[in-house]
């Protein structure tokens, strides 16, 4: 009874405190990216923003969460009921799974597993999942024609991520995100002589991977200037047209929990994760996940800036984008890396 | 602890096999595949194989099933009708099932276990778990050993690649296309044209 105590139910209980903690900070977190989102849209319009629930508006994200949870949920009649209920629950759940294997300081992850970027690759890849249910459900065409858009354009993008995320693979030679990491400790810039520094990390020497990277993220992400499943000027509001109160927040929630693990994975596999930007000691005191939280607000806060200044896409540009530039590109970078690294003898 | 997730994944996997075949919607049908492809990436991980479990998902769950999932809600197949003509056809079906079934178990029947495996049993995995990951075991093996046939089913795949394209892709005529690189290179100078136009004249 004592060892079944000390094998399963002791160590259960720690793996469902961290999953908690995880999942209550990752929560809050997105409740005020959410709010950030819609300030630095606003100050880039000149417009003022969220400022009336509470201080400066910080409050707004949950009034936004009572407000979404006390009103009526509507399910169509002609809608297929258990496919609708279930979509946005697949959504939210699969986008937050992936923090399972993130680590966000040196031994912070809830499960250190050895293919960790695998892990996160395989659970985006089902995201889609929640899109195409949704549409179909609804029975409605707006939402249709949306989910199919939205898929078609996840699937593309995710190959030439894959690819970028081989190069990265190659340079780093570990599958695990906590190796892909302390691999940034040195780089190109000790090579050269210098300290350890921000010249380490993988996005310079990979930079057109990095820069490939970040707008596959965007479009992986359904995220303006690629938010064509929800072009408001053809398609209503995409493959969520039809749901209301609860069930959209879940969708609205795992689109948002998706962006931040966007962020985080461009910290981790360009940005060095929780390295400090120069190996100084008053930089090295500052906890990891300080820098881990600043590089990453840093990535999304690009995305929000891409959002606000680029105008949409057309659905062809998006395709040919993806297809005929990203991917070819992405495949040389894999042999070229490869080649280099075999040739200099690094690999 | 490891026989309790067993027998949840393998009865998740056969009741969502079974729901495949008697679901009445296609779709509800293509979404319990994807039920039962998860579940046996489940009982993958289970055996110690993360590598082909993860590669499952990614690839038969997030590319081969989204695209089964397509082409199904695209067809407008009534299933009520398809049932009704079952009984004529179960003769023929129930033959093709019994030959696949005989060919199945001889195969299992004339099973023998790859010649250089440690110790020659299937017990453990050929390099120890402990010492070398998934990904450099299957590499180990998959680019020495097995090198020539991963090249060919690689060729195979391409040219089923460039085969569908070719059987799909039509150019019609007088089809007004973009040329891209034409249109990024306009500029103010080429698109637009400044006239003084003096009045009562025109152009």
């Amino acid at each position: 009874m004592e060892a079944f105590i000390n094998t399963y139910v002791i160590p259960g209980f720690w793996i469902i405190f961290q999953s908690v903690l995880m999942l209550v900070c990752l929560l809050l977190i997105t409740a005020y990216i959410l709010y950030a989102d819609r300030k630095i849209f606003a100050a880039v319009q000149m417009r003022r923003g969220p400022n009336v629930v509470g201080p400066w508006g910080l409050l707004q994200s949950f009034a936004d969460l009572l407000k979404f949870v006390l009103k009526e949920p509507i399910i169509p009649a002609t809608a297929s009921k258990s496919v609708f209920v279930i979509a946005p629950i697949i959504s939210a759940v699969l986008a937050m799974t992936a923090f399972a294997v993130l680590p966000v300081a040196e031994g912070w992850v809830v499960a250190d597993v050895n293919l960790g970027i695998l892990f996160i690759f395989a659970v985006s890849s089902l995201e889609v999942y929640g899109i195409i249910m949704g549409g179909w459900a609804s029975n409605s065409k707006y939402a249709f024609l949306a989910s199919l858009r939205s898929a078609a354009q996840m699937v593309s993008y995710e190959v030439s991520m894959g690819f970028i995320i081989i190069t990265v693979l190659l340079c780093a030679g570990t599958l695990n995100l906590t190796g892909i990491v302390n691999s940034q400790a040195d780089g190109l810039g000790t090579m050269l002589g210098l300290p350890a520094s921000f010249l380490d990390w993988y996005w310079l020497p990979l930079f057109p991977a990095f820069i490939m990277f970040f707008i596959s993220a965007i479009a992986e992400t359904n995220r303006p200037p690629f938010d064509l499943p929800e072009a408001e000027s053809e398609l209503v509001a995409g493959h969520m047209v039809e749901y209301s109160s609860t069930l959209f927040l879940l969708f609205f929630l795992g689109e948002f929990v998706a962006i931040i693990l966007m962020s985080c994975l461009v910290t981790i596999l360009f940005l060095g994760g929780w390295l400090p930007p120069v190996d100084v000691a008053v930089l090295n005191w500052v906890p990891g996940i300080v820098w881990f939280t600043l590089k990453a607000f840093f990535v999304f806060f690009m995305m929000a800036m891409v959002r606000t200044v680029v105008p949409r896409y057309r659905y062809d540009q998006l395709m040919r984008l993806g297809w005929k530039i990203f991917l070819p590109l992405s495949l040389a970078m894999v042999a070229i890396v490869a080649g280099v690294l075999q040739y200099m003898g690094w690999a | 602890m490891t026989a309790i997730f067993f027998y949840l994944f393998a009865i998740i996997t056969v009741a969502s096999a079974f729901m495949v075949i008697s679901a009445r919607n296609p779709v509800h049908a293509v979404l319990f595949l994807i039920l039962a492809f998860v579940n046996s990436a489940g009982l993958f991980m289970l055996t110690g194989a993360e590598f082909l479990a993860l590669l499952l998902i990614v690839v038969y769950v997030g590319a081969v099933a989204v695209l089964f999932l397509f082409v199904v809600m695209m067809l407008d197949v009534d299933f009520v009708e398809l049932r009704e003509g079952f009984l004529q056809y179960l003769p023929v079906g129930g033959l093709v099932g019994a030959i696949v079934l005989v060919e199945l178990l001889m195969v299992v029947g004339a099973w023998v276990v790859a010649p250089g495996t440690v110790n020659g049993t299937l017990g453990e995995p050929a390099p120890d778990m402990s010492v070398t990951s998934n990904i450099q075991a299957l590499g180990n093996i998959l680019y020495t050993k097995y090198f020539f046939f991963f090249q060919v089913a690689g060729l195979i795949l391409l040219v089923a690649m460039i085969g569908a394209i070719v059987l799909t892709l039509h150019h019609r005529p007088n089809v007004r296309r973009q040329n891209v690189s034409e249109q990024v290179a306009r500029s103010k100078e080429t698109a637009i044209e400044i006239k003084k136009v003096e009045s009562g004249k025109g152009i």
